[in-house]
């Protein structure tokens, strides 16, 4: 020891007193630390700071690894490696020490050690799992000091595969008299909800009594969990709303005590906290929304203080107002709001006001223009943070007059702009900008030649592919195509003509593949010229291997004529001794195609489109090999994350002692590790790969669906000049209805009634092109969607299947209906009016919907069970007696049930006999209203649309398209086209699953025509649980086993076991079985074995034991997500039983 | 949601640094260095909120300190500062006047009272009494157990003297003011 002291004696001269002064430990302790601080202020160098702290470092290091080491030694070592790590060092050796710090000390030695462990590690660390039994221990503490010390450590860090260890400890603490444990209990649980939301979800109950807590501080801390749940599921907690709306008005109106306010407004956290959660709530929901206008008006009269606490209060309500159903009289007030924002001096509110006009000018331009000279000076600001909201708002409300000058802007920043992330952002922006809206050819190719330029190698790389994309697929005029791919040709000769050695790689390649594509479209350029400017990039120094696999490639298409092949030969000799196999490929392939130009012919022909390349993507041809190499012995194919997950599978069982059950014995595990069938490995093979590209599929396709307005003939151009250099008009603030009906915009713009200074004549002139289009026309609104509707489809559908197109179609136009919304206001819409209209036509469904959901054929009664018991339960403790009225959803939906009894009877005759679920109303559109219901059929499941005609006059030309991200909806039978007056017509879908949710969503739309009016259309959507999709599997054990092995994914959990009958594995089996609808396989003992399918034949297998006292269930599927879906609906009907 | 709060000084020395979510030591580093450079660089009197990749960082500077807090992007920014004004104002109830030196020498004072704060990055107390109360009823433990160890400010500023002139309290004349309207913050060199 005292060879330590003497070592570091020279460094830390305040050691020795420690040592040899045990009395006056008091003051060294500390000013030990004070001397290390001292000591780096004093140094002038980083390498001298290196030097001391590896100094103090390694006389630490010895220090706590010496069994004499006090704990209370140990604290004061703790607190100097923490400053050491903070100063950017090193000290992994000390992790072990704070965790015994944590275990062993004295509560006061403990709380460093905590503090120092979680400065230390992270929840993913591999020591963390030392510290579950301290906390373990803590937790059960009669201290309250030392149980609030793990709850905090556990709130912060935990692993997750700890947490069932630890679980019941801390729900228990929910019952805790002290409010300051239940507050961090609670908190400890919204962290495993975070991490692991499925070991949570049997704790739903204890939630609601959180909130119902007498503590006003626990009731906020449980507020935490509800945002993220009813952000996830929003229809699931209508019922709180007016609970939520009662706790604000009683926060609002200062009846808490006053502990909770800041600066004397009445605890501005929990009131944000509400106002989020109620706008999650009443979003698409007028029912919902109507329960929270009064106090959201109340909340904007009382935040009247000029304080930056009553501003973000007031933010919050101006985005909660927005988002809800609207109210003309609210949104009156938010928009006064956000104008006291925009035009506050102070610089934050003024980014906040930019902010809320981004947000709110989707449904209400006509704000924007009220503001346009701030917006043009904040353009001009010098904080580039302002500059850049700006460009965002302006993004918003770009349309085909103002693009240019907006397009200049946002190129503008990003030439000064350092920031990558900015820049990435941006670049995507400009690209869908000028892709949209591109008055003409030379203006799109330029502007893309910035984007390249600037964007460089950082932008999405679906930029140029899109770009690409669209040179080659073309538009509906041939000459149109031919024009923009030769501009594009002739400013990428002069780029390479120039100094394309400061081009960005991703150029290059669009460059090049562009060249050899389409450069033969200008005649009077000789193949071999481009060959040469090719080859030029070739030799230079920066440019990629990959880029010169692209150039290559190009020249390949191009070698004509003797000159092109001799330079062809030059450059294929150079690179097919390359060491870069790519690059040598190509070389190769351009020395031959080279030289047989009929071999070229046929392999690059010219002028083709892209004709889809077939792609086996389930690799089935090689299930031969497959199955060989199977019987051979070879191992079956695990994916790379299953290998992982087994591994960290293994890691999780060797905790057992911590009190983990294992969901399966170890026996049947080995019997069935043995020979898979050859069959069932193939099929879940396929089923992983197809499931993949249906993925890719998608996202492909959701490309697609962008709106390209852009193309033929530069249409606007024709209609209206851009900006009149000596026009001095700006567009009136407010608009006057007899100039609703212009179609121009140009005509509609006032000139000024006040003559300006000179100065602001610029401001103004800017300000006229920024903010054209955003004038006033009503009539524009059916015009703008029917151009828009033929826009979408202007794409030629190349390169699709038959099949492909139609569900490409489905996306396009049901994608969902907020894109509809915006892209019409983008087509110069203002009239609120309509829009309005729109946003309401989707709502309606929420409780009705929630409702229809929870008795879908008797599989969820569990939910509603649940619901109501929970409500009886628990009641909030502020909650008034207007919650039990609004909470109940039979008001609206009583004047549907008449139609319901009504509309089964339309239901098709064949499917009369089965059951099927309540009917629900979609939405009402005019005299048109849809109502849906699903039936369940031993092999599918069929959704039945109801189209009610009321009106007068027979509905033509109905379209109704249905699409969901999870579903494969194929329509069944024909579609009527025309509803008579007062009818009713049917459409049926079949519906199968492709990727499993607990709920699945679908979202439609309906279009059709009136006889005298033009075309409209509506959206909707409709849920429907996961059960409904469930089949029983029957199997026998063998097969089940040999399944059991094939599938990949799966997940484990403990359900709690029905204990009412003798024998409670058969019964809570039993209550499965007929909730879910599963097929129990055998049972022995005290095992069981179930199995299901997803429609159409997915299958899923579930492996079931009694383990101390609770059913521990092992879910496998091929399908991932399944048996994460299915046991929460296990979960669910077991808690309702 | 918030990300991490890091302090650091006029010169770019971390004083304190928390995280909320996992994030790699060689992140961190890097984090801390963006951070430093970018909220060091910026003009005064220019806008609090800053983007930095998907997140906002929401900085502001009391005296020679700087309190840099990230939040998630649909995070109310003004209320991200009135976090931080909570903070300073708890550390200056439990420290008296603090000042840069506080939180150097006794971090783990200011490491306890943000974790009574805000814990997993929510808002978990904002009481100033009840917060205060927490701590105390720990460090009163403390004095129980070893007497006298806590160090006051006040003697560490004049222990320290020489070493940190540019050390000043973090909340000049904080106490005591009513908010009527207008600037008053500034005026009082509240936020230099």
């Amino acid at each position: 020891m005292s060879d330590v002291v003497e070592k570091t004696l020279t460094a830390l001269p305040s050691l020795l007193s420690l040592d040899s002064q045990p009395g006056s430990a008091k003051l060294s302790s500390t000013s030990k630390l004070g001397n290390l601080i001292r000591g780096i202020t004093e140094l002038t160098s980083k390498h001298e700071e290196e030097k001391l702290i590896q100094r103090e470092l390694s006389a630490i290091k010895e220090q706590v690894s010496s069994p004499n080491t006090t704990m209370r030694q140990m604290k004061e070592l703790m607190v100097r490696t923490i400053y050491c790590e903070m100063l950017g060092y090193e000290a992994s050796f000390s992790y072990i020490h704070a965790i015994k710090l944590a275990q062993q000390g004295t509560v006061l030695e403990k709380r460093v050690g905590y503090l120092a462990v979680s400065l230390f590690l992270n929840e993913n660390h591999e020591l963390l799992l030392l510290l579950v039994n301290t906390v373990l221990k803590d937790l059960q503490s009669t201290n309250l000091i030392e149980v609030c010390m793990a709850l905090t450590v556990v709130s912060q860090m935990f692993p997750k595969d700890m947490i069932p260890a630890i679980l019941p400890l801390v729900e228990e603490k929910l019952n805790h008299p002290k409010e300051i444990i239940r507050r961090k209990a609670v908190l400890a649980l919204y962290k495993f909800y975070l991490i692991a939301p499925n070991q949570v979800q049997h704790i739903h109950n204890k939630f609601r009594k959180a909130l119902c807590d007498k503590d006003p501080g626990v009731m906020t801390a449980s507020l935490h969990i509800y945002l993220q749940m009813i952000q996830e599921n929003p229809e699931g907690y209508k019922d709180l709303t007016a609970s939520f709306v009662a706790i604000l008005k009683q926060v609002v109106g200062g009846k808490l005590p006053m502990d909770f306010n800041y600066h004397s407004v009445p605890a501005p956290w929990l009131q944000i906290q509400l106002l989020r959660i109620l706008s999650f709530l009443g979003k698409n929901d007028q029912s919902t929304s109507e329960i929270m206008h009064e106090v959201l008006d109340e909340s904007l009269r009382r935040a009247e203080m000029n304080h930056n606490i009553t501003y973000a209060i007031l933010y919050e309500c101006v985005k909660c107002i927005y988002t809800i159903h609207p109210k003309s009289e609210l949104l009156e007030k938010a928009a006064k709001c956000i104008g006291n924002f925009v035009l506050s001096p102070k610089i934050n509110l003024k980014y906040l006001g930019l902010k809320a006009l981004t947000y709110v000018v989707q449904q209400d331009p006509k704000l924007a223009l009220q503001h346009q000279m701030t917006i043009i000076e904040c353009l001009d600001h010098p904080d580039l943070i302002i500059k850049r909201e700006t460009l965002e708002l302006l993004f918003r409300i770009t349309n085909a007059q103002n693009v240019t000058v907006i397009v200049e802007k946002m190129l503008e920043f990003l030439r000064i702009s350092k920031d990558d992330h900015t820049t990435i952002d941006l670049v995507g922006k400009v690209a869908e900008l000028a892709e949209k809206y591109a008055p003409d050819n030379e203006w799109f190719i330029e502007t893309m030649n910035t984007v390249f330029s600037v964007g460089g190698d950082m932008m999405q790389p679906d930029i140029p592919n899109s770009f690409l994309k669209l040179l080659s697929e073309g538009f509906d005029s041939v000459e149109e195509d031919r024009k923009l791919r030769l501009f594009a040709v002739n400013s990428y000769i002069s780029l390479l003509q120039g100094e394309p050695g400061k081009l960005p790689q991703r150029f290059l390649q669009v460059i090049s593949w562009v060249l050899g594509e389409y450069s033969h479209l200008r005649e009077d350029l000789e193949a071999a010229v481009v060959q040469r400017l090719l080859a030029r990039l070739l030799d230079m120094k920066n440019c990629s291997s990959e880029t010169k696999s692209w150039v290559l490639t190009a020249m390949t298409k191009l070698c004509e004529g003797a000159s092109g092949v001799s330079v062809a030969q030059q450059v294929s000799e150079t690179y097919s001794s390359s060491l870069d196999t790519v690059l040598r490929q190509r070389a190769q392939e351009l020395q031959h195609l080279s030289q047989d130009s009929e071999l070229r012919a046929k392999a690059l022909p010219r002028g083709v489109g892209l004709e889809p390349v077939e792609v086996d993507s389930s690799l089935s041809f090689l299930d031969g090999f497959v199955s060989e190499a199977l019987a051979a012995g070879a191992a079956p194919y695990k994916p790379p994350h299953q290998r992982q997950e087994e591994l960290a599978g293994t890691k999780a069982l060797s905790l057992e002692p911590y009190g983990l059950s294992l969901p399966i014995s170890m026996s049947s595990c080995i019997t069935d590790r043995q020979s898979p069938t050859l069959l069932s490995m193939s099929s879940g093979l396929s089923g992983d790969s197809t499931d993949l590209s249906h993925k890719g599929g998608s996202a492909a396709l959701k490309l697609d669906g962008v709106k390209r307005v852009w193309g033929r003939e530069g249409y606007l151009s024709h209609k209206e000049p851009v900006e009149e250099p000596a026009q001095v008009e700006v567009p009136s603030p407010v608009r006057s209805p007899s100039r609703q009906g212009e179609a121009d915009s140009s005509h509609s713009r006032t000139p000024t009634l006040t003559p300006t200074p000179e100065s602001d004549q610029e401001k103004q002139q800017l300000a006229s092109s920024l903010f054209v289009g955003l004038g006033s026309q009503s009539s524009v609104c059916l015009m703008g969607k029917s151009e828009q509707t033929t826009q979408r489809f202007r794409r030629k559908a190349k390169g699709h299947s038959a099949a492909s197109s139609t569900s490409e179609q489905m996306s396009n136009s049901a994608v969902s209906p907020p894109s509809t919304v915006d892209s019409l206001l983008c087509n110069n819409l203002l009239d609120s009016n309509i829009t309005s209209e729109l946003a309401v036509s989707s709502p309606k469904r929420t409780s009705q919907l929630s409702q229809g959901l929870a008795a879908t054929n008797g599989t969820c009664d569990a939910d509603t069970e649940l619901l109501e018991s929970d409500r009886k339960e628990s009641k909030p403790a502020v909650i008034t007696d207007s919650y039990v009225v609004a909470a109940d959803p039979a008001p609206h939906a009583d004047p549907d049930r008449p139609k319901d009894l009504d509309l089964s009877s339309h239901l098709p005759a064949e499917l009369s006999g089965l059951s099927h679920s309540e009917i629900t109303h979609l939405c009402t559109n005019q005299n048109l209203e849809l109502s849906a219901c699903h039936v369940q059929k031993e092999d599918s499941l069929l959704l039945i649309v109801f189209i009610s005609n009321s009106s007068d006059s027979a509905v033509q030309q109905i379209l109704v398209q249905v699409d969901s991200d999870e579903l494969e909806v194929s329509c069944v039978g024909d579609s009527p086209v025309e509803v008579r007056s007062h009818s009713v017509a049917v459409c049926q879908y079949s519906l199968s699953v492709k990727r499993p949710a607990v709920h699945i969503e679908l979202a439609g739309m309906v279009s059709y025509q009136l006889p005298a009016g033009s075309p409209q259309s509506a959206p909707f959507s409709y849920k429907l649980p996961l059960t409904s999709f469930i089949r029983p599997l029957t199997v026998s054990t063998e097969e089940y086993g040999t399944m059991w092995l094939a599938f990949s994914h799966d997940t484990r959990q403990n359900l709690t076991l029905i204990s009412d009958d003798q024998e409670p594995l058969t019964a809570t089996l039993n209550v499965l079985k007929r909730r879910l609808q599963l097929h129990v396989v055998e049972i022995i003992g005290m095992e069981g074995i179930v199995a299901c399918r997803l429609l159409q034949d997915q299958p899923c297998l579930m492996h079931c034991r009694v383990h101390a006292g609770t059913l521990a269930v092992w879910l496998r599927s091929p399908v991932p997500d399944l048996p994460d879906c299915l046991i929460y609906h296990c979960q669910r009907a077991l808690q309702g039983h | 949601m918030m990300r991490f709060l890091l302090l650091f000084s006029r010169q770019g020395k971390l004083r304190l640094q928390k995280w909320f979510t996992p994030i790699p030591e060689r992140e961190k580093k890097k984090i801390i260095r963006d951070m430093t450079t970018m909220v060091l660089a910026r003009q005064p009197r220019s806008c609090n909120f800053l983007h930095w990749k998907d997140l906002k960082i929401i900085y502001k500077r009391y005296a020679s300190l700087y309190f840099c807090l990230a939040i998630e992007n649909q995070e109310n920014e003004l209320l991200a500062l009135e976090v931080i004004h909570r903070y300073v104002e708890l550390l200056d109830k439990y420290f008296g006047n603090v000042c840069e030196l506080d939180i150097i020498f006794n971090f783990e004072k200011a490491y306890f009272i943000l974790d009574e704060f805000l814990l997993g990055g929510e808002i978990q107390e904002t009481s100033k009494q009840v917060v205060n109360r927490c701590i105390e009823s720990s460090d009163m433990l403390q004095e129980y157990y070893c007497e006298g160890e806590t160090d006051f400010p006040g003697t560490w500023r004049k222990y320290h003297g020489g070493v940190y002139e540019q050390t000043c309290i973090l909340t000049c004349g904080l106490k005591g003011i009513e908010i009527t309207a207008g600037e008053e913050y500034r005026s009082r060199m509240y936020c230099i």
